[in-house]
């Protein structure tokens, strides 16, 4: 199953998870996740036919909490952390990509 | 053009109307002041972590329950991840390959409209987009409002089982009909907390394929659905026609220019690695929570509009209107329950007042229907019915209830205006008017047709002028009748 | 080194005052600080108040409790209302959180000092605390190694006498290693008894917050106070704490302990930790124990499956670091370009590295080979332990191949650094419960831990198996 992860797969993966990788990085990147990868692969040695994957080590199930509102944070501590803001919103450059 | 024919699922983004929010006690609350209904975990601060609404699940069952959905024994959340900055963690919790409910379908003028699943998913921030043009790409820069990221929605997703926007928007009344009378949803459109993206496709009638499709994006209004629809569905075939291809993409409604335009852009090529979501625990609908459910259900919109038209003798379109507009209903029944026996006001009669009279000063005002009391319409009704005042007088005694806040019998008594019914009093008034005017009464004897009926109506009028325009004019009529008659 | 507990009772009784406990420890800190850099941040103002507060109870006869005046250190990657929290990253520096995690306000209301916040490999990932952005950790018994990670700067101030106590956490292994490379005892509990909530998360399934301290009464009192339900996680189990303290000297008598070979038996350990885990083995056979060896087949694949789900759920959990709503930010032109650069700026190579190998793991047409298949042999693990636990109460093994590492040994060789939790990641996959306790020393006389394991909430146990093991050790 190892894959050979291509300078394009890094590009394409870097624009998913939204890294501005350096050509350096996207160079080093393919050698290691390659090696990380090929590593990881062993999952596939073990016969998983008919197990079920686990997301959770707990067995819990409904957990809910009451509908009950409540105040949060004071909107001046929210404000105070943001790199930019106008109106008493965040304020981002224009958005290019369209909301999926 | 040709004809053609068009396929159409629709996603409904349904805001379900609960105190706090779905991952956290933030009020659940539209139109507050910019980022003041926000808190570490709907901001998605660093470690915040999510508690599920037990409202927004048992929400979800009950339009379960309205929508013939059924409930698998587990379900579990995900997470979509892609970037935008609405979205405060840059993933939304949502539901995919175990959503909450599955295969129903609701029932359209006969037709069954198929219902894929309806799921939970948190909603998203608000951005403006600031600059010249406005619209997002001419925007210099955009201003985000957390106070609706994680606020509980519930998508319903159908199947491509529509064939048209008028049966599209048919479906979309439905909908919000049987969501306002489950009670998870204010179900305003304006508001947003009903948001639509339609599927559309076209083919060659008769063909059973499935076109390439568009998703046209955030309609948000029944106008904009079917104006959307109908453009979409002309520009495929069109294109079809020309011999060009249709490209699956999301498209955007333009309201301005009447089209829905475009929505690609080269950089995204989505991939929403889905995967269980590790804050939260599957949930695992019981048996006692299905049973509040099920105990708890109201009267759904189709069986409401049958028992209207069997037990008050309306029509399917008068049903129709109580059951879509909210409240109107629940008023005509408080209405119909306030009549009473010996006045002979019926059940019609009082539908007849709150489709024409009622239903127009909302319609105007955009006010509620409450303002006038349904007991207040009950004995307006009443009044009318036992002949007390005429259908005129009633209009006018209405619109003062309604600006007045004052009981109809009150307003009647006060201005006197109560209409002349007593026999006695009309038959000794008919008798002044035609001593006093004994050739006109002699001319309508013996006048051709055209001639009686001048001769009637001025008969008639002298009559309504001695009793002050309040005569009962049946009454009048039957006695000036029988008074001509006899001699 | 004086026990928490020791200053603890102390302190109630008046005989002496947090305030002084405090300011020896800041003395402490001085002398060595400069050397260790285990701290991101000293809170002495802080800590002072919260002296004065606990010696002000005291006063007053208020019950000031449990953990009164007992200096606490807290891994940077919990929030603490107002002040700063950085997960040891560029991306977070300068933020402050506007509330504070459970775990704080749990320590706090016990009358703990929070004394500062300790470094760590940037976002918890990292096995040597060289990975934080804001310099490494040094090991306290030899300052050109690491102090292990990614709790180095935790781990280390307990060692370094800066705190009696400390809090970590643990995804696979960031508690129980660096314990191990320190000398101090350092424990994982069972996924769920410890709060989330206010753990700046890594792998949300992994992630479990846990004591450190010089001693294993210390860490139960620690644990009995952090420990318990918190309705703000919907991943905490619904138990109060466990209690710990009042057993912990029951004795192993009877127990039944394995040994897991695939644990201990590995490529690469060195003997002396070999012979370590062989000794405390001999050591609770000594105290009435019934001792085998026990063979967990699908352990092996721990560090295979850990790094496809860490890393997946890490790139989902790290997205929110975007320059929109706190922390750094980077311009660009528009928004897209704007995340992109603030990430590249403020995350480091090893957090880069994670998010690009979890994002992959999770992308279309990758999913089921990688991540599907790993949450499957995580189920084989869960399976595994599940049954070796019908035949044994506990089980022991390595917690760490070696002992504590010069500093650059392993920067260069990603996966090198990753197969130091090759013992400690099947604990984290299975939930259950386990610790590291210090026993003997191996090359160049540096501290050697022995891993106790258990089964689910199976707590109280492995803190008597932990303390028969001290004991046996000599301490």
């Amino acid at each position: 199953m190892a894959e050979r992860i291509t300078r394009a797969d890094v590009e394409h993966v870097a624009q998913l998870a939204r890294l501005a990788l350096s050509e350096e990085e996207i160079g080093s990147l393919s050698e290691e996740l390659g090696a990380i990868l090929e590593y990881a692969a062993q999952v596939s040695a073990l016969d998983t036919h008919d197990v079920p994957p686990t997301a959770h080590p707990l067995p819990l199930v409904n957990v809910f909490r009451p509908d009950e509102a409540r105040a949060g944070v004071p909107r001046d501590e929210v404000l105070a952390a943001a790199p930019d803001v106008q109106e008493n919103r965040f304020r981002v450059p224009r958005i290019l990509g369209e909301e999926p | 053009m040709t004809a053609h024919e068009t396929v159409i699922g629709l996603e409904v983004h349904c805001e379900l109307a609960t105190a706090s929010k779905m991952f956290c006690g933030c009020p659940n609350e539209f139109g507050d002041e910019p980022n003041t209904n926000v808190c570490p975990v709907c901001l998605g601060l660093p470690g915040s972590l999510p508690v599920l609404n037990a409202k927004a699940v048992e929400y979800a069952l009950r339009v379960a329950e309205a929508l013939n959905l059924r409930v698998p024994e587990r379900s579990v959340f995900a997470r979509k991840n892609y970037f935008y900055p609405d979205m405060p963690k840059n993933y939304q919790t949502s539901q995919y390959d175990e959503p909450i409910t599955i295969d129903g379908g609701l029932d359209i003028d006969g037709v069954r409209v198929g219902i894929t699943r309806a799921h939970l998913e948190e909603d998203t921030g608000k951005s403006q987009h600031v600059g010249v043009g406005g619209r997002i790409h001419d925007a210099d820069f955009s201003l985000v409002d957390y106070n609706r990221a994680g606020v509980p929605l519930l998508e319903i997703v159908s199947e491509p089982d529509l064939r048209s926007a008028e049966q599209a928007k048919r479906y979309v009344e439905e909908l919000r009909a049987t969501l306002l009378a489950v009670g998870v949803s204010d179900v305003k459109m304006e508001e947003g907390s009903l948001r639509i993206d339609a599927n559309v496709s076209v083919r060659a009638p008769g063909s059973s394929d499935l076109g390439t499709r568009a998703e046209i994006k955030n309609l948000n209004s029944l106008r904009s659905l079917v104006r959307a629809i109908e453009h979409e569905s002309d520009r495929q075939w069109a294109l079809t026609q020309a011999g060009e291809k249709v490209v699956q993409e999301t498209r955007h409604w333009d309201e301005e220019s009447g089209r829905t335009i475009s929505g690609r852009s080269k950089e995204e090529a989505h991939d929403y690695r889905y995967f269980p979501e590790p804050d939260l625990v599957p949930v695992e609908p019981t048996q006692e929570m299905g049973d509040r459910v099920r105990a708890s259900m109201p009267e759904l919109p189709a069986a409401r509009r049958a028992r209207y038209a069997e037990q008050w003798g309306i029509s399917a379109e008068d049903a129709r209107i109580l059951v879509d507009v909210p409240g109107l209903a629940d008023y005509a029944e408080r209405a119909v329950a306030a009549l009473r026996d010996g006045d002979g006001g019926s059940a019609k009669d009082v539908v007849n007042w709150v489709r024409q009279e009622v239903l127009a000063y909302v319609n105007e005002t955009g006010l509620s229907p409450a303002l006038l009391a349904p007991e207040m319409l009950a004995e307006l009704v009443g009044l009318v019915a036992s002949g007390t005042i005429s259908r005129q007088q009633a209009k006018d005694v209405l619109a003062e209830s309604l600006r007045e806040e004052r009981w109809p019998r009150t307003i009647v008594e006060a201005r006197g205006i109560a209409q002349v019914s007593d026999e006695g009093a009309i038959a000794d008034v008919v008798e002044r008017v035609l001593a006093a005017n004994g050739g006109v009464a002699k001319e309508y004897r013996a006048g051709d047709e055209a001639a009686k009926k001048k001769k009637w109506g001025f008969l008639m009028g002298q009559v309504m002028r001695e009793l002050k325009g309040q005569g009962n004019a049946q009454v009048i009529n039957r006695i000036l009748e029988q008074r001509l008659a006899d001699e | 080194m004086i026990a928490a507990r020791r200053i603890a009772a102390d302190v109630r009784s008046g005989a002496r005052s947090a305030r002084d406990v405090l300011e020896e420890h800041l003395d402490v800190i001085n002398g060595r600080e400069p050397d260790l850099h285990a701290f991101n941040v000293v809170l002495a103002d802080v800590a002072r108040d919260a002296a004065d507060a606990v010696d002000v109870a005291v006063a007053r006869g208020d019950d000031p409790g449990p953990l009164a005046g007992v200096p606490l250190a807290l891994k940077d990657n919990m929030c603490t209302r107002g002040l700063p929290t950085t997960c040891s990253s560029r991306i977070l520096e300068g933020w402050r959180p506007p509330y504070d995690a459970t775990v704080v306000e749990r320590v706090r209301a016990a009358g703990a000092v929070v004394i500062g916040k300790t470094n760590l490999d940037e976002f918890a990932m990292g096995s040597s605390t060289e990975n934080s952005a804001f310099g490494p950790t040094r090991n306290p018994h030899d300052v050109t190694r690491v102090p292990g990670g990614s709790s180095g700067g935790s781990a280390a101030a307990v060692a370094a006498g800066f705190a009696p106590l400390a809090l970590g956490s643990d995804t696979g292994g960031s508690i129980r290693q660096p314990a191990a490379l320190c000398g101090v005892v350092g424990v994982k509990p069972t996924y769920g008894v410890v709060s989330r909530y206010g753990l700046i998360a890594f792998a949300s399934s992994l992630d479990q917050i846990g004591p450190f301290a010089a001693t294993v009464e210390d860490a139960a009192s620690l644990l009995e106070v952090i420990g318990g339900h918190d309705p703000l996680d919907s991943t905490s189990i619904a138990r109060p704490a466990p209690e710990l303290v009042a057993g912990l000297d029951d004795g192993v008598s009877g127990l039944r302990v394995g040994v897991v070979g695939e644990m201990t038996e590995i490529d690469g350990i060195e003997p002396r930790v070999r012979d370590a885990v062989k000794a405390a083995a001999a050591g609770l056979e000594a105290a009435g124990a019934k001792v085998d060896t026990v063979s967990v087949p699908s352990a092996a694949y721990g560090i295979a499956a850990y790094y496809l789900i860490a890393p997946a759920e890490a790139s989902s959990n790290l997205a929110r670091y975007d320059g929109v709503r706190y922390g750094l930010r980077v311009d660009a032109d528009d928004v897209a370009h704007m995340n992109a650069a603030t990430r590249e700026a403020g995350f480091g190579r090893e957090v880069k590295r994670r998010i690009m190998l979890g994002t992959y793991a999770l992308s279309a047409g990758y999913y089921d080979a990688y991540y599907g298949q790993a949450q499957r042999v995580r189920t084989l693990i869960l399976r595994d332990f599940e049954r070796v636990y019908e035949q044994f109460d506990v089980l022991i093994a390595a917690t760490s191949p070696t002992v504590a590492f010069e500093l650059g040994a392993k920067t260069t060789d990603p996966l090198a650094m990753y197969l130091c939790d090759v013992c400690t990641v099947p604990a984290n996959l299975s939930g259950h419960p386990a610790m590291s306790v210090p026993f003997g020393t191996g090359d160049a006389g540096l501290p050697i831990g022995v891993q106790v394991l258990a089964p689910a909430l199976g707590e109280p146990t492995m803190f008597r198996v932990a303390r028969a093991i001290e004991q046996a050790a000599g301490r």
